[in-house]
């Protein structure tokens, strides 16, 4: 079982710290990252996902580790459909049964051919979670995953990812406790 | 407030048809040969029926088209390749960034005239057309590259997308629309330097060099039938390219 170590992680922007020495070690379950906004969570995650370099401190265990993420923003691709932006993610990978299956599960199972640019926000978010969960991947990086989201889409999106955090390190940037609490997540917060 | 449009009125052209046929009409009243100074329309389009039924016609129209818009597809391809790794390269953009600027900046007869000491009068169109292209269809497809979505293109290296998925699913659907855009300005241009370059360099068997003779010979009807024949090709090929490019921008998304 992957279990991702994080170490005395640095970063700053123009000289102004935005991660301190963040220590914390990922294991499969959901680890919740929680900071008020602008605490460096989403500098976090882009690290951890290869997309900025720290200025110190280090990763391990996650050697090769093939991450699946919900960005901060949905990053769809707003002609196609919802197969279509997850054949695009998955392409020969995709297996058409379990994608409609998890997208039944997210409350998206009657969109059929729309593109997305017409789905409302929170449809284009629990999209956005499908194609993180349908991905082949090691771990999870979620930032945000329930925004905009009703209580009810909200009950479905947490339980598909309770159900991935079975298998692999989750690590979910929020900053609503209550996401916590009803993932069962261990906590890190940042200063 | 409602925008101004400058769309063409079938009432408009017809007053400037009939100016025209009146002023021929004129002419050749005053003159005893006024006719051949300004031909009428009614003038021309009979020559132009007349010469529609000849082979050398559509020899001349094939010879033209195949040279011109074959430096018009040659330019593209080169254009699009060089703006793709200019895109990648920034010394590539910095060293092909003068040259484009000379290209777009030099008069199209400077070229003609320095390209026939070089070139076969035969290759000078196709030269000629592709050069005039070239800076629109690179800038253009350059700066759609530049536009395109960075977090799209995030997502994809998060989750592994392979390059040819990529081209299509983000690249395409970004790239092609500035593409249209600089195809829908450079078939224009491309016709219009390209016969302009035959005319100067006599290339035998095209639309230039008919155009060329009719002048020699004071054929003003020969004259007006030929660049009538130039405007409905140079416009048939525009529509048929575009509608190619347009069909390939609704299959991609973009």
């Amino acid at each position: 079982m992957m279990e991702l170590r994080v170490k005395d992680l640095r970063k700053s922007y123009g000289g102004v710290p935005v991660l301190e020495n963040v220590t914390f070690t990922a294991k499969p379950g959901v680890t919740c990252v929680m900071a008020p906004s602008g605490a460096g969570k989403t500098t976090l995650l882009r690290i951890l996902l290869g997309l900025e370099r720290a200025d110190g401190g280090g990763i391990t265990g996650g050697e090769g580790c093939r991450w699946a993420a919900v960005f901060q923003e949905d990053r769809l691709l707003e002609h196609l459909d919802a197969m279509g932006n997850l054949r695009f993610v998955l392409g020969p990978e995709l297996d058409e049964g379990a994608a409609l299956d998890m997208l039944a599960a997210l409350g998206l199972g009657d969109v059929g051919a729309k593109p997305v640019r017409e789905f409302s926000g929170g449809m284009k978010r629990r999209l956005a979670l499908a194609r993180a969960l349908l991905a082949p991947s090691d771990a999870l990086a979620l930032d945000e995953p329930f925004t905009g989201l009703d209580e009810e889409n909200r009950s479905r999106a947490m339980a598909c990812v309770r159900r991935a955090g079975l298998e692999k390190p989750v690590l979910l940037v929020t900053h609503d406790e209550s996401d916590a609490a009803e993932l069962h997540a261990r906590i890190v917060g940042l200063k | 407030m409602k925008t101004a449009r400058n769309s063409i009125r079938p009432w408009a052209v017809a007053v400037w048809l009939l100016t025209w046929q009146g002023a021929s009409m004129a002419l050749a009243a005053a003159y005893p040969h006024g006719a051949l100074l300004l031909a009428s329309p009614i003038s021309a389009l009979l020559r132009l029926g007349e010469l529609v039924g000849t082979a050398a016609f559509w020899r001349a129209v094939g010879g033209s088209a195949l040279r011109i818009f074959g430096g018009f597809l040659l330019s593209c391809l080169l254009a699009v390749m060089l703006a793709a790794l200019a895109a990648r390269f920034r010394r590539l953009r910095e060293l092909l960034a003068p040259l484009v600027a000379a290209v777009k900046a030099v008069p199209v007869v400077s070229f003609i005239i320095l390209a026939l000491v070089w070139l076969d009068s035969a290759d000078l169109p196709l030269f000629i057309s592709a050069l005039m292209v070239f800076p629109t269809v690179y800038l253009n497809v350059l700066a759609g590259i530049a536009a395109a979505d960075r977090k799209l293109l995030e997502m994809a290296r998060v989750f592994r997308v392979p390059l040819r998925r990529q081209l299509r699913g983000i690249w395409l659907p970004q790239v092609l629309p500035y593409f249209r855009a600089a195809c829908s300005l450079g078939l224009g241009l491309c016709w219009k330097a390209g016969v302009a370059a035959e005319v100067i360099g006599l290339s035998a068997g095209t639309i230039g060099e008919r155009l060329y003779t009719a002048k020699v010979y004071f054929q003003t009807p020969d004259l007006f039938a030929w660049t009538a024949v130039i405007v409905a090709v140079s416009v048939a090929f525009e529509k048929a390219f575009l509608g190619l490019v347009d069909f390939a921008v609704r299959k991609t998304g973009g």
